[in-house]
């Protein structure tokens, strides 16, 4: 399969790469930022996009790279898959990124894949947006008009939206540590390298035998990812008992708005979330399910 | 018309230099500019991993990159695994423990099997599985291509008259049939 043609740039620095898009703007150019590619290049052969202009963001070092703020890690948005999922600062203060980086579709499009290209692509199925949400992360753009900062519950707008606009690029994102958290991100799918019918990415706090706190992130079980607001009110005071996480993760799938395709109809994924929150549950707090 | 633009890369070794246009696909700059036929076009979809090759050292699905972004980079392809004419031990593994059937799969097989050892040189069979979770094989059932690829982790060698197969190769299989 063959795009369609288009004209390149490979710009070296943000600013120059800012330059370009308001000129491609400007020119009544359809542009698109091309990271790495992982999901681009598909749509593009298929021709579901065919931009006349393409910016390529590989050759800006200062996008790529990991670095420790103090209380948080910034993590630059051509930091491929592979890099987040291995990188020590990252196990060490942000497991639950590394976790589900990890599974995201294969080794050779983790190689390619980027973190910020899987946040703003904001597949509803893709699994980096949940983990963000989870994380409350903080997402720094770049424009004509200079910088700004989302945060992750304004980020994801809808199907494939988010809040970057024409002429923006997402540089970077700032991501709290959590240190005492667990976490772990439980994903379901059919076919190993294939996309989750859904998942949970959760993080937990415990303090005095029983959870603390809990943040939970839903994958695809609406336009965006969603926090699933229910089971954390009831995780908060939660023993720690398989039976009492259960009930918690029970409300998993409150105010969601599943899709239904040929993985599942919606009744099957609300099912599948409270299954899946009570696993990612169990994983973070380190208490394995009792099976019957 | 979008422009043509001038690239260098280095593939298995020696540098070109070509005018391509940016929608080529790099795997088609392989295939087509370079006559790098031993990389493989399977299901063209980021699917099938018939097309990796490693790029600057990892492995990489050709089909889903142009070649526009390999320009100043280093490529290799499994034509350039074999050295002075001698199989590279992955590509003798799988000759000898007849990890292939229609051999289709297998440049991105091998070619994936490489760079998984070079991050865990010594992967379980679970490892070896998932790490080749992004190339399809529709003859074999992954058991011979597994076992291939423990045994070069092993370090079993083999030599010309064929093939030396560690003990605990056999065991790992016939603990793990039926696991995928």
């Amino acid at each position: 399969m063959i795009p369609s043609a288009f004209d390149y740039a490979a710009p070296t620095t943000v600013a120059e790469a800012l330059s370009l898009l308001a000129d491609a703007e400007s020119a009544g150019d359809d542009v698109k930022v091309l990271a790495g590619g992982q999901s681009l290049i598909p749509v593009m052969k298929l021709r579901l996009a065919d931009p006349s202009m393409v910016v390529d963001l590989g050759r800006i070092p200062s996008l790529s790279g990991i670095t420790d703020d103090g209380g948080s890690l910034t993590i630059g948005a051509m930091t491929p898959h592979h890099t987040v999922a291995t990188d020590p600062l990252i196990a060490a203060f942000v497991p639950l990124l590394a976790q589900t980086a990890a599974t995201v579709a294969d080794p050779q499009v983790r190689h390619r894949g980027t973190i910020g290209g899987a946040l703003v692509h904001a597949d509803p199925a893709g699994d980096m947006p949940a983990a963000a949400l989870a994380l409350e992360a903080v997402f720094n753009l770049s424009g004509a008009g200079g910088n700004r900062s989302v945060n992750s519950a304004d980020f994801f707008q809808g199907y494939f939206t988010t809040a970057v606009q024409e002429g923006e690029i997402l540089t970077s994102i700032t991501v709290p540590k959590y240190t005492g958290w667990g976490s772990h991100y439980e994903k379901f799918t059919r076919v190993s390298q294939q996309w989750s019918i859904v998942a949970v990415a959760a993080l937990v706090r415990v303090e005095g035998g029983v959870i603390a706190q809990a943040r939970l992130g839903l994958t695809n079980m609406a336009s965006t990812p969603l926090r699933a607001s229910s089971t954390e009110s009831a995780l908060a005071g939660c023993a720690l008992e398989v039976g009492a996480i259960a009930a918690a993760c029970a409300n998993a799938a409150d105010g969601t708005e599943p899709a239904s395709d040929l993985n599942g109809d919606a009744a099957y994924r609300r099912h599948l979330a409270t299954v899946l929150a009570k696993r990612a549950v169990l994983a973070a707090v380190g208490l394995s399910e009792e099976r019957g | 018309m979008a422009s043509s633009i001038s690239i260098t890369v280095e593939v298995d070794g020696v540098s070109y230099t070509d005018d391509v246009e940016p929608r080529l696909l790099l795997v088609q700059h392989l295939r087509e500019r370079l006559g790098k036929t031993g990389t493989l076009i399977g299901c063209d979809t980021t699917n099938c991993g018939a097309c990796t090759v490693h790029l600057d050292g990892v492995s990489v699905k050709s089909c889903t990159m142009f070649a526009v972004q390999a320009d100043g980079h280093q490529v290799i392809t499994i034509e350039g695994m074999a050295q002075n004419g001698k199989l590279a031990p992955l590509q003798e593994a799988f000759h000898q423990c007849h990890a292939l059937q229609c051999g289709f799969c297998t440049p991105g097989m091998i070619m994936q099997s490489a760079s998984l050892l070079k991050e865990n040189p010594h992967p379980t069979e679970s490892e070896i599985r998932e790490g080749l979770e992004g190339n399809l094989c529709r003859c074999t059932g992954y058991q011979n291509i597994v076992a291939a690829v423990k045994s070069v982790a092993d370090g079993v060698q083999y030599d010309d008259s064929g093939v030396s197969v560690s003990p605990s190769m056999l065991e790992d299989n016939s603990e793990t049939a039926g696991v995928s």
